[in-house]
């Protein structure tokens, strides 16, 4: 399986292609709902929160971390309900998200434009995703609770590239 | 009369809960790891494989299967020769208070979304029954599935074909965003609301298992190999298995109506059943 490391190299996104099965290892931001709402607040008053310029974004909220683990059960959340969001992230530097499920034709656009890439993990797969993480903090909003924005640091990572740089999308082939 | 134990029934609530969240239903697990075996889509095959080997991990180290510890959902089955010292309700509240203290907290205000922050309150349904026991049906409902859920109030004219075809339609609508391969719930009949708790509670059969009703079972066959010929598969990957099974339950209707609700779980069920 093909392995990749974050911060995600331009190159090597543009070299993905749609159904390819990798794993990841380095860095991610993670947020969901409730996060996204509260950063796009912040850009609408003209200071961004945070700066996701060249990461990856990976759409989850996880369990509280039970002893031994780093962080708890962390699967991926649905994408769509992010599909607003995602155009405009992308125009302005982000190079990736990672969730579940199908997204909007605006996604798959914007993804094409920028040369970005979008990743399938398995949902529902809590348990395996949580042994993959090495590092987590909350970086803001923690009265969010699980949809705080954190960073996070995971190691072979399994996921599916369901949508690639050349607009190739595994729900609809 | 016999007084109901209601400490007993919140702790064995909070007892469910923990169990459940980290351990799939055994028929669940049973039926994925059938669907891994027959799946010959790489894609699929590979989902499969990290879900079953998912809930291998999760019950050998005791962690949640799913982060969507979901919200809980209760049908009691209150014994009428049984006297009630207190708020039953409560009892339940309390026990999942208690159960999902290592959980994600995920039930908030509707308006507001502030967190309750304890997972509470629970969506309980209450029926009456004989004998002197509490029965509990307890399931632990994410909201990936639940978000794809239908509701249709169809006329007598468009009849059992439409609602077939719109059952199936449900299922390709929702796509990969359940988490497929889905269990689908559904009720036939009753008013808006009923046939929603009747495809609710029809989640709480085990898979394997057939409708008492001979014709809803053949009905049940029919709409499985149906909503598993969509190709959605394994996380909307493509392949054999779209669903794991299609559950049923009917109340009888008006002259002017055929309510038709589906209701859908991920291939993680989480449920239990036990009597206080």
């Amino acid at each position: 399986m093909k392995k990749i490391t974050l911060p995600l190299n331009k190159e090597v996104a543009k070299s993905l292609r749609v159904g390819e099965s990798v794993l990841i290892s380095g860095d991610m931001l993670v947020f969901r709902d409730a996060g996204h709402k509260r950063l796009f607040e912040s850009i609408k008053a003209g200071k961004p929160d945070i700066n996701y310029a060249g990461e990856t974004i990976y759409f989850m909220g996880p369990c509280p971390a039970k002893p031994g683990q780093v962080l708890g059960s962390c699967g991926p959340t649905t994408s769509g309900r992010m599909d607003k969001y995602t155009p405009y992230m992308f125009d302005t530097g982000l190079a990736a998200q990672i969730g579940k499920g199908k997204r909007s034709l605006e996604c798959v656009q914007a993804i094409k434009r920028n040369g970005g890439v979008y990743f399938a993990a398995i949902g529902g797969a809590g348990a395996t995703y949580s042994a993959c993480v090495t590092k987590a903090e909350v970086l803001c909003y923690s009265d969010l609770g699980t949809e705080a924005i954190r960073r996070i640091t995971v190691k072979d990572f399994p996921a599916i590239v369901a949508i690639d740089s050349l607009g190739g999308n595994i729900y609809e082939r | 009369m016999k007084i109901a134990d209601l400490n007993l029934l919140e702790q064995k609530i909070a007892e469910a809960i923990e169990d459940i969240a980290c351990n799939m239903e055994s028929s669940c697990l049973a039926a994925l790891q059938k669907a891994r075996e027959k799946e010959d889509n790489p894609t699929a095959r590979f989902a499969l494989d990290v879900m079953c080997e998912n809930a291998e991990i999760a019950a050998k180290r005791g962690f949640p299967v799913c982060q969507d510890t979901g919200m809980a959902v209760v049908f009691l089955y209150v014994g009428r020769e049984l006297k009630l010292n207190g708020d039953i309700y409560e009892a339940v509240n309390n026990g999942v208070r208690r159960g999902y203290k290592t959980l994600r907290k995920s039930v908030l205000d509707p308006v507001t979304r502030v967190n309750t922050g304890d997972n509470a309150p629970a969506v309980i349904h209450t029926r009456i029954v004989s004998g002197d026991k509490i029965r509990v049906e307890i399931m632990l409902k994410g909201f990936g599935s639940e978000n794809m859920s239908k509701v249709y109030m169809l006329n007598p004219a468009q009849g059992m074909e439409e609602a077939k075809r719109l059952i199936i339609e449900s299922v390709a609508i929702a796509g990969s965003n359940p988490c497929p391969p889905v269990i689908v719930g559904v009720g036939l009949g009753g008013t808006l609301e009923k046939a929603c708790e009747l495809s609710k509670h029809a989640l709480f059969r085990k898979l394997g298992s057939h409708n008492p009703d001979p014709e809803l079972d053949k009905l049940e066959e029919y709409l499985l190999n149906e909503i598993n010929k969509l190709g959605v598969g394994a996380q909307g990957f493509g392949g054999k298995t779209t669903a794991l099974g299609v559950f049923i339950e009917k109340y009888p209707t008006h002259i002017s109506s055929l309510p038709v609700a589906v209701n859908m779980l991920c291939h993680c069920s989480r449920a239990a059943s036990f009597e206080v």
